[in-house]
C-alpha cells in the first residue's frame, strides 16, 4: 500500500540534507531503492523494515533513498512473486519471515526462496509461551498436565495467521506432549496477546516485542522460550525477572525449538558486488545504537550470518518447514 | 483531580513553539493526503515515519497523529464534492453530502461534516482525558464473538432500516460478500477463488472498488445525463460557514448519538467504519426527516462523521493502554512507538506521563487547528464545483486512476477501478444500492473471520453468540434492527386491533 511517488519524494527531500558517507564498495544504486515488506504495516517485519530506513536515514548510510513498500496479499506471496519477477533489478530487496517457506508449502505458489539471491540474515525472533497471569500454571510442567487432563481440544492456544510458525508450534508442541490443542487463527500478534489477557484463548506463543508490555503490565506470564538456550537479555522486565530468566521449554520437558528468520534476500541474478553492497550496508545498519535498542526491546537472538552460511540455514529451516508442515497436513495439494 | 493537572503539562508539551509548528505541518500534510483517494491516514503516517526517527517522541506522535486527524478532516472533501470517498469511513457521507453539493449547497455539506467531526473528535478526547483507564479494560471483554456481534449489528443496522427494496439490499450484499471472499483465507491459510491468478492474491481491495463505483460510476452518470455538474452555482464566501453553524445545534440529539456510537466502536476496537454506518442507519431511522435521507439531507452528514472522528480518535485509546490498534491508521503508529522504543501497554500511562498527556493534549489542538484550517478553505473547496464538467472531469479520472494505482503500486488495479467503475453504473441504472455492497466488501472479511473465530473456539455451538450478557445484548439489538420495520408494523396492526 505504498504510494511509490510521494515515498520517493520525501526520502529524497530527507537524503538530500545528508552527507553520504556510503560504502566504498565497486557497486552502488543509482536509484532508489525498494525494500519490500511481504507483511502489512504494524507487524513485526514491517516494523523492522521501517526502523531500519529510519536508521539508514538517520546516519545517512545510502547515497539513495531507501523505500520501503508493503506487498502483504497472499500471505506475503504476492511480495516474493515481485522480487522474484524482478530478475537482475539490484534495486529491491525484501525482508523475509518464516513466510518465506510457509506461504508457498500452504498455497502452492509458484515460488521458492531459491528463486532469489539470499543476502545476510538480521536477527532471529524468538518465541515463548505465554499464559494469563491469573491462571495457576508457574511451570511448563502445571501447564502440561492441565492440557492434557482438559477434554481433548478445549485448550485453546491464540496465534497470528494459519499454518505459519503459530501454528506449527502448536502442532509441535502437541506432538510433543501428546495432547490436543484449539488452533484460533488471529491477523496480529498484539490482538493475538490481548485476547489472552481477555481469557478468550488459554495461551500463546507470541514473539517476546508482542507480549512485553502485557508482561510487565502484570497480565501475562511467560513460561518458556522455544530456543536452544535462553536469551540474552538480562535486565528485569517485570517481578525482578529478565528475559534471561525463562528457561527453555527444552529444559522443561517440551521438546520443540523453533526460531523465526528475519533475513534479507535481493531480486534474482545480483552480482557479486551488489550482494557485497547490501551485507556492508547492513553490517553497518547493525553497529548503530538505535539498532542494539531495537535487539533488546524485542529480545531478539542477534545471529548474523551471510553468503554460503546464510544459504546453508535457509535451506535447512526449508527442509524442516517442509517436514513439520507436511506432518501437520498443511501442505497444499500438488506440492 | 490528577488527569487535570496531567493535562496542563500536556498542554505546555504540545505549545512549545516547536511541537507547534509540526502539528501545523501535520494536519496542512493530512488533509492533503485524505484529499486524494487511495493515499490514506496509514499510509501517510507510514511515509513519514522513518523521518520522525530523530525527533524527540513526543514531537513526533504530535506531528503524525496530526496527519490523522487531518486526514479524517480531508476524507470528507471528495466525498461530497464528487462522490468518492477517501477513506472507508467516508463512504457513508457520500449518501446525503453528495446530493447536497449537487443541489448547489457544497458549503453548508463540508461545514457540517468538519464541524461533526470536531465535536465527534472532542467528545472522543474528552472521555479520553476523563475515564481511559475504565474504558480501557472494557475492550479486553471483547473476544471473536463479541466482536461478530457488532458487525452483526452493523449489517443489520443497516438492511433492516434501509428504504431499498430488501431483496435489492440483500442481493448487493451477497454481491459485496462475495467480492470480500477473494484472496487468503485468514482461518485456512488458502487461497479462494484466485483460479491460479497472482493479481487476485491480494483481494479485491475496499479503495480501488469504492474509488470505481463511486467516483467513475458518477462520472459515466453525470456524461449520460448531459454533461452537466449540478453544483455550479455554489455560493462560495465565509458566510456559508456562519448560516450552517447557527442550523447545527438543532441537531444536537444525532451528534450525541453519533458520539457514543463512535465512541463505542472505536474502543472496542471495531473501528470507524462500523461506526459511520451504524451511526447513519441509526440516524435515518429516528430523524424526523429520516425519509429524505439520502437525497441531501444535512442530518445524514452529521450522523457518520460524527460518529467516525469519535471513533478515530477513541481508537488511539486500546492502542495505547492495550497495544491492539483501533485502525489501520493507528496500528501504523503502534509501530511508531515501538520504534521509539516506547512500550505501548499498561505501563505507558503510569511510565511515560509526558509523552501520553502532550499527545492527549495534541489531540485538542491540533483538532481545533484542523478545523480552522479546513474552514477556512470551504470556499475555495466549494469554488471546485464551478469548474466546467469538461475540465474537471478527465482531472477526476486521472486522480481516481493515482489513486487506484497507489493502493498496491499495481496498473491492474487501475484496470479494476474502470471493471468497477461499469459495474457502478450499471447498478445504479438498475436501482441496486452500492451502499450494502460496499459495506459488505469492508466489513464482510472480519465478520467472517470473527464468526469462524468463535466457532472454532465453541467447537461449532452457536451457542457462543448468547454465552454472555454483553454478546446477547448486542446480538438482540442486532436482530431488533433487522426485524424493525416488521415490529413497528405489527405494534401497529396491533394497537388498531385492539381499538
Amino acid at each position: 500500500m505504498r504510494p511509490f511517488v510521494l515515498n520517493v519524494a520525501l526520502a529524497a527531500i530527507a537524503m538530500s540534507c545528508a552527507n553520504s558517507t556510503a560504502s566504498r564498495a565497486a557497486w552502488e544504486p543509482v536509484r532508489p531503492v525498494e525494500f519490500i515488506v511481504p507483511a502489512g504495516t504494524g507487524g513485526g517485519a514491517d516494523q523492522m523494515a521501517r526502523t531500519i530506513q529510519g536508521i539508514v536515514t538517520k546516519h545517512s548510510l545510502m547515497k539513495q533513498p531507501l523505500v520501503v513498500i508493503n506487498k502483504a496479499g497472499g500471505a506475503g506471496g504476492e511480495g516474493f512473486l515481485d522480487v522474484k519477477t524482478s530478475s537482475g533489478n539490484p534495486h529491491k530487496i525484501i525482508i523475509t519471515l518464516s513466510n518465506l517457506f510457509t506461504t508457498p508449502l500452504a498455497t502452492g505458489i509458484p515460488f521458492n526462496w531459491k528463486d532469489l539471491t539470499p543476502v545476510a540474515m538480521l536477527a532471529l525472533d524468538e518465541f515463548v509461551l505465554w499464559v494469563n497471569a491469573e491462571k495457576p500454571y508457574n511451570t511448563v510442567k502445571d501447564y502440561v498436565d492441565a492440557v492434557k487432563k482438559a477434554p481433548s481440544g478445549s485448550f485453546k492456544m491464540g496465534g497470528t495467521g494459519s499454518k505459519q510458525e503459530d501454528q506449527i508450534i502448536t502442532v509441535g508442541i502437541e506432538k510433543a506432549i501428546d495432547a490436543k490443542f484449539t488452533y484460533i487463527p488471529y491477523k496480529g500478534g498484539g490482538e493475538v496477546a490481548v485476547q489472552l489477557v481477555g481469557n478468550h484463548v488459554d495461551s500463546t506463543v507470541n514473539n517476546p516485542i508482542e507480549a512485553v508490555a502485557q508482561w510487565r503490565g502484570g497480565k501475562l506470564r511467560p513460561l518458556c522460550v522455544f530456543d536452544a538456550q535462553p536469551m540474552a537479555y538480562d535486565e528485569p522486565i517485570a517481578d525482578g525477572k529478565a528475559w534471561k530468566d525463562i528457561p527453555t521449554c527444552k529444559s522443561q520437558g517440551l521438546a520443540m525449538e523453533y526460531l523465526m528468520l528475519r533475513g534479507i534476500f535481493m531480486s534474482p541474478k545480483a552480482t557479486k558486488d551488489q550482494i557485497e553492497y547490501y551485507v556492508e550496508l547492513f553490517k553497518k545498519v547493525r553497529a548503530t545504537p538505535e539498532w542494539q535498542d531495537f535487539m533488546k526491546s524485542g529480545a531478539f537472538n542477534t545471529t548474523f550470518l551471510t553468503g554460503a552460511e546464510y544459504a546453508k540455514w535457509v535451506e535447512a529451516e526449508e527442509k524442516r518447514h517442509e517436514g513439520l508442515m507436511k506432518e501437520a497436513g498443511f501442505l497444499a495439494s500438488g506440492n | 483531580m490528577e488527569e487535570l493537572a496531567n493535562l496542563f503539562h500536556g498542554f505546555a508539551v504540545a505549545l512549545q513553539p516547536y511541537n507547534m509548528m509540526l502539528m501545523i505541518i501535520g494536519i496542512t500534510l493530512g488533509v492533503i493526503i485524505g484529499v486524494l483517494p487511495g493515499l490514506g491516514g496509514a499510509n501517510g503516517v507510514a511515509i513519514l515515519l522513518p523521518l520522525t526517527f530523530s525527533m524527540p517522541p513526543t514531537s513526533a506522535i504530535i506531528m503524525l497523529s496530526c496527519i490523522y486527524w487531518g486526514a479524517l478532516f480531508g476524507g470528507a472533501i471528495t466525498s461530497i464534492l464528487f462522490n468518492i470517498p477517501g477513506e472507508p469511513w467516508s463512504v457513508a457521507t457520500t449518501f446525503d453530502g453528495y446530493p447536497m453539493a449537487q443541489q448547489g449547497k457544497p458549503g453548508e455539506a463540508l461545514t457540517a461534516a468538519f464541524t461533526s467531526s470536531f465535536v465527534g473528535a472532542l467528545f472522543a478526547v474528552i472521555m479520553i482525558t476523563l475515564v481511559a483507564p475504565l474504558v480501557a479494560g472494557f475492550a479486553l471483554r471483547f473476544g471473536p464473538a463479541e466482536k461478530f456481534a457488532v458487525y452483526f449489528l452493523a449489517f443489520c443496522s443497516f438492511v433492516g432500516l434501509s428504504k431499498e427494496p430488501p431483496f435489492k439490499t440483500i442481493a448487493a450484499m451477497m454481491m459485496g460478500f462475495a467480492l470480500a471472499a477473494v484472496g487468503l483465507d485468514s482461518i485456512t491459510g488458502q487461497l479462494r477463488l484466485t483460479f491460479g491468478v497472482t493479481e487476485l492474491l491480494n483481494g479485491f481491495d475496499f479503495l480501488i472498488a469504492v474509488i470505481g463505483l463511486f467516483g467513475i460510476g458518477e462520472i459515466l452518470l453525470t456524461m449520460e445525463e448531459g454533461l452537466a455538474f449540478r453544483g455550479g452555482n455554489a455560493t462560495i464566501n465565509l458566510r456559508v460557514v456562519l448560516q450552517t453553524w447557527r442550523e447545527l445545534p438543532a441537531y444536537w440529539m444525532t451528534s450525541l448519538r453519533s458520539c457514543l456510537i463512535g465512541c463505542w466502536m472505536g474502543v472496542t476496537p471495531a473501528g470507524a467504519t462500523p461506526a459511520s454506518f451504524m451511526s447513519y442507519g441509526i440516524a435515518k431511522r429516528l430523524a424526523r426527516r429520516g425519509n429524505n435521507f439520502g437525497k441531501g439531507e444535512i442530518e445524514g452528514v452529521i450522523a457518520p462523521e460524527t460518529a467516525a472522528h469519535a471513533a478515530g480518535t477513541s481508537a488511539l485509546l486500546p492502542m495505547l493502554s492495550l497495544g491492539v490498534p483501533g485502525s489501520p491508521t493507528a496500528a501504523v503508529l503502534l509501530g511508531g512507538l515501538l520504534i521509539w522504543g516506547l512500550q505501548p501497554g499498561p505501563m505507558l500511562f503510569v511510565e511515560q506521563k509526558e509523552f501520553v498527556w502532550g499527545l492527549i493534549a495534541s489531540m485538542y489542538l491540533g483538532n481545533l487547528a484542523g478545523l480552522i484550517v479546513v474552514l477556512t478553505c470551504v470556499p475555495i473547496f466549494a469554488a471546485i464545483l464551478r469548474v466546467p464538467f469538461g475540465i474537471i472531469a478527465p482531472l477526476i479520472l486521472v486522480l481516481c486512476a493515482i489513486g487506484a494505482y497507489s493502493v498496491h503500486n499495481s496498473t491492474f488495479d487501475v484496470m479494476l477501478m474502470l471493471v468497477f467503475g461499469v459495474l457502478g453504473y450499471l447498478l445504479k441504472k438498475c436501482n441496486y444500492p452500492l451502499a450494502p455492497l460496499v459495506l459488505a466488501i469492508v466489513l464482510g472479511d472480519k465478520a467472517e473471520e470473527a464468526f469462524r473465530q468463535s466457532l472454532l473456539g465453541s467447537q461449532g455451538s452457536l451457542g457462543v453468540f448468547f454465552s454472555n450478557g454483553l454478546v446477547s445484548t448486542i446480538m438482540a439489538l442486532g436482530l431488533v434492527a433487522l426485524f424493525w420495520s416488521a415490529i413497528q408494523e405489527g405494534y401497529s396492526r396491533l394497537r388498531t386491533s385492539m381499538v
